[in-house]
């Protein structure tokens, strides 16, 4: 009897085995579809930056530049023309770090201390004001925008950088305060009474123990808000006057597609050196990404 | 005072940042040393100082912006000039305003839609392979590329002639013994709008991916090994288990990739900058805001944006409540 029933399972076991390898091959074929589809467009744009030839740029596919006989074409020249003078990559870059740089670190530590009050203060009206701000998520940034133009124009601080890192800020804060909140409130209650137990202000709290705590958090909210300050259009065009004293990469980039539109040459290392940066935070930081998504922390 | 609000070169650049920071430094450590100063702080005293920045400005720039702007669409050109609802009418008649609203509909249903699809059966194909990690780098990279980046990377694949579309569609002509010229794929509608919005599918199918197949992973090891000896095969397990079982995960994937969709503003800025038929509401609001100064338009296109956003997030909310419950 148990004999028999072993052997069912063993035809089981090859029965599925066999299912397996049928549908194996296709299951193969379609992940590498679209593995291909999805990491080709890539690879040709990175190509092209470095094929030097502007008329083979021009007139044939970059695949054919991936002939032994063609290697020689290979160099930096565009990259050397876009950071040269005529059109200056370099000086869009570091206005790419000065919005960012800040654009991250006030929003981050303005929610910790307004997460700090949400999770761990009691005060009169506070479930209503949480959800007022998270329900403020919702609004899109185009539906501030020309009111706040019109603020930013009665100050005289338009087309400035500190317009852009106020509306970063802004902008970012209903969605840090509530992820932060979220990650603030499985610290354990315990931890926190003790050391007010001890004698610990509320300053103490925050500062000794709950910040410590809250790192991986943090490094999960800043990458996303790295991300999306780094590559804003939208903002930069509003509010930054696509000027070179103030534009971001995103924002000349986009210039760029728009009147010199095919020409590649220029474009794809372009690209390229505004994606640097993201891409190497992305890939060193990856695990904290991922958590940041899981969490919810997306911006629509 | 010039160097910080008007700083010419790179260096003057970075000192105006660290003087805008350390003045940021300055106000937080004011925060919290009056937050210290009395022996014992009420909590709401604490949860008052500790509120007081952002509540300030998320006051001065959300909630306030958003009233004017939702006044000022029932406002003219330059908002002093009430005219009623006009400028919803305007929107809602004009063709060229439907072909916005028809678009901005294939946006906010083909992307999630497609994205999860794809971003599903990648998801699970590369569950349990060798090349796992490495297989799901490729489909979320494009994740971290700005869509300025991301729009940059197709329009060279639509190049009318040196574009890899362009090559491909000669190719298959030529295998059916036509010999063709690749059309000006962007300027083709109704082409060019699905071309654009498969660039963000392009870009969200890496989020799904990675949601969907966290999800996948907790599906409990016992259930799969029982569906499998009921002898369920690949394909039935898909649909049976692995679906409803991560169905709350969908929900989510497909509502934030919806509201994703409905505010894509950079690639159609970028690729055709609303041309040929290929505009959206997110494009059409800055164009009519900041190139055409139709403030009062510009505000009616905002609010709908608005409007179309509350009952996806409202749905996603409760849902993302409901599958909380759930762990």
């Amino acid at each position: 009897m148990s004999e028999k029933k072993k052997k069912l399972t063993r035809r089981e076991k090859a029965l599925i085995r066999t299912k397996n390898k049928l549908s194996s091959p296709w299951a193969t074929a379609i992940s590498i579809i679209i593995a291909a589809l999805w990491t080709i467009p890539t690879v040709g744009l990175l190509v092209t930056s470095f094929r030097q030839n502007r008329m083979a740029i021009s007139t044939s596919g970059w695949w054919t530049s991936l002939l032994p006989k063609n290697w020689s074409d290979f160099g930096l020249a565009n990259y050397k023309t876009v950071l040269g003078s005529g059109y200056n990559l370099g000086s869009y870059l570091i206005n790419s770090f000065v919005i960012t740089i800040p654009g991250v670190l006030i929003p981050i530590t303005l929610a910790l201390l307004a997460a700090y009050a949400f999770a761990w203060c009691d005060f009169p009206g506070k479930n209503i004001l949480f959800v007022i701000v998270f329900a403020l998520q919702v609004v899109p940034v185009q539906v501030t925008m020309i009111p706040l133009l019109t603020q930013y124009v009665k100050w005289g601080i338009n087309n400035t950088f500190w317009v852009l890192w106020l509306c970063h800020t802004i902008f970012g804060l209903p969605l840090a305060i509530f992820m932060l909140h979220n990650f603030m409130c499985d610290i354990p209650r315990e931890l926190v009474e003790a050391a007010k137990v001890d004698g610990a202000g509320d300053v103490q709290v925050f500062l000794k123990i709950v910040l410590p705590l809250m790192v991986p958090a943090v490094a999960s909210f800043a990458i996303f808000q790295f991300l999306w300050v780094w590559n804003d259009l939208l903002v930069a065009l509003a509010f930054a006057g696509n000027t070179p004293a103030t534009a971001p990469l995103t924002a000349r980039l986009s210039d760029m597609v728009g009147s010199r539109g095919s020409a590649w040459y220029l474009l794809a290392p372009g690209a390229f050196i505004a994606m640097i940066v993201p891409v190497l935070v992305f890939l060193f930081l990856q695990r904290y990404f991922v958590r940041g998504m899981l969490a919810g922390a997306v911006k629509g | 005072m010039d160097i910080l609000l008007h700083p010419e070169s790179g260096v003057q650049k970075i000192v105006a940042m660290l003087f805008a920071i350390l003045l940021f430094v300055v106000v937080v450590a004011v925060v919290l040393f009056i937050t210290n100063l009395p022996k014992r702080m009420p909590s709401w005293g604490v949860a008052l100082l500790f509120l007081l920045p952002s509540l300030a400005l998320i006051c001065f720039g959300l909630i306030y912006p958003s009233i004017v702007t939702f006044r000022n669409s029932f406002y003219g050109r330059d908002g002093t000039q009430g005219v009623g609802w006009a400028n919803y009418v305007q929107i809602f008649t004009n063709p060229d305003f439907l072909r916005v609203l028809l678009n901005t509909v294939l946006w906010t249903i083909l992307v999630p839609l497609v994205s999860t699809i794809v971003g599903l059966v990648y998801a699970v194909l590369v569950d349990r392979t060798r090349y796992e990690k490495f297989a799901k780098m490729l489909i979320f990279l494009p994740m971290a590329i700005s869509m300025v980046g991301a729009s940059i990377i197709w329009k060279f694949v639509y190049d009318q002639r040196v574009g890899l579309l362009s090559a491909v569609y000669v190719w298959v002509a030529k295998l059916f013994g036509h010999t063709v010229t690749a059309p000006q794929w962007l300027m083709n509608a109704p082409l060019n709008t699905f071309l654009l919005i498969f660039v963000m599918i392009w870009i969200e199918a890496g989020y799904a991916m990675t949601v969907l197949s966290t999800a996948i992973k907790g599906i409990p090891e016992d259930l799969v090994e029982a569906s499998r000896l009921d002898g369920l095969n690949g394909w039935q397990q898909f649909i049976y288990l692995t679906i409803p079982m991560i169905r709350p995960s969908i929900v989510v994937v497909v509502t934030t990739v919806a509201m994703a969709g409905l505010k894509s503003f950079d690639i159609v800025r970028t690729m055709t900058a609303g041309n040929y038929d290929t505009s959206v509401i997110a494009n059409e609001f800055y164009t009519q805001s900041f190139q055409n100064q139709n403030t009062g338009l510009g505000a009616a296109l905002a609010v709908l944006m608005f409007i179309i956003v509350i009952p996806v997030v409202v749905f996603n909310i409760f849902q993302l409540r409901k599958s909380q419950d759930v762990r």
